[in-house]
């Protein structure tokens, strides 16, 4: 074997080998402080600072700060966490780096207006991420569509929710469904109807997994919500009619000639407690319902896959 | 060999030296350091975290220039002044001359990145009047930045073997700038599918994770680091500078120097 041969075998080795041992390394301490990475960007939370850091590259920062947010939701909702503090910042971060970039506030919309464990439980902030949205995207309906949202969903200020949806129905290539919703709130506030208007507008017009699941969640939820207010007044209407409760969800089903026990999104049928509560069999299945759980139930986060 | 190795080295570390940019790059280091301190003075409660973010950084961010444009020409300008020749001619073989070459630059950078640091703690102690406990993490920082630099240099080296300078600059430049987001690369895999998945994190794996190597925000904010951290980057660094080096040896003992 010459000299060249020897060189040749013994760095392909070492190559194999150390790359391989660099490799499984790095996975030792990715595992060893996996949150580092976000920890770090918030060191910097002023959008203007992070702005002016990025020396032009913009986008390139603002989709890597987009990328950031949506792990670091992912991964804290993957741990069941109960509070939200960096989505804020991150989200305002994204949005000064590239006010254009529209899914950012339809995630601030869905995720950081509700409360925890649903989201970070700040929607002034959101109000304020929407009308940034919206001053620098002021023909783009879907910004109003969630002005309106959080308005309606979270701060339950109706005026300015319909005020939003009106302001965006007068777009041109508004969705239709926005008129409706200004003319609805006009009339009439907080019932199932607009609220499941809402979130369906929200499923349609949204192509993120995450937010078109949380709608598909909060859609279902309503309807139990729905299911058992009715029901809870069929119960009520049976005992002005009978003077007593019903003795089953049979007896209920019976007497307002309902085609079988009602059942829920899931197919399990509502149950009557002794007090006579409707109530779902399964409230965990359920997580954003506001009614239907046994007395001192406490609602876990929802779960996203 | 070792002897030969040695020489490569010191003659490699003596031409950097005389090497003015070096110098100039040092005087500018120490001039950002003195604009460190300006801006601690201006600074309201945050003096110590100006200082430290900014020295650690552009000390970085120097010795990786430095590593880069040395780097990049150790290879070819021995090859374009035709004194490769002559040290070939002697009895040194190949990979010699290259791992000498690596140690010169290595230890360029480590004399380089220690003057920088006598200037960092130089104008730490001229905010704060007097070094705490946890300053002494700096120094894990500054062990971490010199692990950043072996890399840098093998990279360099790396390309140099068989690109041009120019060429190999941007490679290595381009693998910095990629290393230092790696873990937005493996937080990308992580979110993707498929293909797409394997290939985002093959990719960062393969690239070098300057990320896991940059620990100045935490320092800065006087956080410890655990030693596990210390022990398995230092591995993860020299088991990444010897790949490199091995594949620069490789290229280099089969490229035709006529």
């Amino acid at each position: 074997m010459t000299s060249r041969s020897v060189t040749t075998v013994v760095a392909s080795a070492c190559l194999v080998v150390s790359m391989t041992a660099s490799v499984l390394l790095l996975h030792r301490i990715d595992r060893l402080h996996p949150r580092a990475t976000l920890e770090d960007v918030l060191y910097v939370s002023s959008p203007k600072i992070v702005k002016r850091a990025s020396l032009g590259f913009d986008g390139l920062m603002a989709c890597i700060y987009w990328t950031r947010t949506v792990q670091y939701f992912g991964s804290r909702h993957m741990e069941r966490a109960a509070s939200f503090n960096e989505l804020a910042p991150l989200l305002e971060i994204t949005t000064a780096l590239d006010p254009n970039l529209l899914p950012a506030y339809q995630f601030g919309a869905s995720f950081l207006a509700p409360p925890p464990p649903n989201g970070a439980g700040d929607p002034e902030r959101a109000v304020q991420l929407m009308k940034f949205g919206i001053a620098h995207n002021p023909d783009d309906w879907h910004l109003y569509y969630d002005l309106g949202f959080v308005y309606y969903m979270e701060l339950k200020d109706y005026k300015d929710a319909a005020e939003a949806f009106e302001r965006g129905s007068q777009l041109p290539d508004a969705h239709p469904f926005l008129k409706i919703l200004a003319g609805r709130l006009a009339e009439q506030s907080g019932d199932f109807t607009t609220a499941r208007m809402l979130w369906t507008a929200t499923y349609e017009s949204s192509h993120e997994t995450n937010i078109r699941q949380n709608a598909r969640e909060h859609l279902k939820d309503l309807k139990v919500d729905e299911d058992v207010t009715n029901l809870q007044a069929a119960v009520t209407r049976f005992g002005q009619r009978n003077g007593r409760l019903p003795a089953s969800m049979e007896e209920l089903a019976a007497a307002e000639h309902l085609p079988g026990v009602p059942v829920d999104p899931d197919g399990k049928p509502y149950k009557l407690d002794a007090d006579g509560r409707v109530l779902v069999q399964n409230p965990d299945s359920f997580p954003f319902i506001t009614q239907g759980f046994p007395p001192g139930y406490k609602a876990g986060p929802p779960k996203f896959q | 060999m070792s002897a030969r190795i040695y020489y490569i080295a010191r003659n490699t570390f003596r031409e950097a030296v005389r090497d003015r940019v070096l110098y100039n790059l040092i005087a500018f280091a120490l001039l950002l350091s003195g604009a460190a301190i300006l801006v601690g003075e201006i600074s309201i409660e945050i003096e110590r975290l100006v200082v430290v973010d900014l020295g650690l950084s552009a000390l970085t961010l120097f010795g990786v220039v430095i590593a880069i444009f040395i780097g990049i020409g150790l290879v070819s300008k021995e090859i374009e002044k035709r004194t490769l020749y002559t040290v070939l001619s002697r009895p040194v073989r190949r990979w010699e001359f290259i791992v000498g070459k690596f140690c010169g630059l290595a230890g360029t950078l480590i004399v380089n990145a220690s003057c920088m640091a006598i200037g960092v703690f130089g104008a730490l102690l001229y905010v704060g009047h007097k070094f705490g406990r946890p300053d002494a993490w700096i120094f894990v920082a500054l062990y971490f930045i010199i692990l950043e630099f072996l890399i840098i240099c093998s990279l360099s080296l790396f390309f140099s073997s068989f690109s041009s300078p120019l060429l190999s600059a941007v490679f290595a430049f381009s693998l910095f700038v990629a290393g230092s987001f790696s873990a937005d690369l493996r937080g990308f895999a992580s979110l993707a599918h498929g293909v797409t998945r394997w290939f985002a994190m093959g990719a960062a794996y393969v690239i070098p994770n300057f990320s896991t190597l940059n620990v100045i925000s935490n320092v800065a904010h006087q956080q410890p680091l655990g030693m596990h951290l210390v022990v398995q980057n230092t591995f993860y660094a020299l088991f990444y500078t010897t790949a490199v080096m091995s594949g620069a040896v490789l290229i280099f003992e089969r490229r035709n120097l006529k």
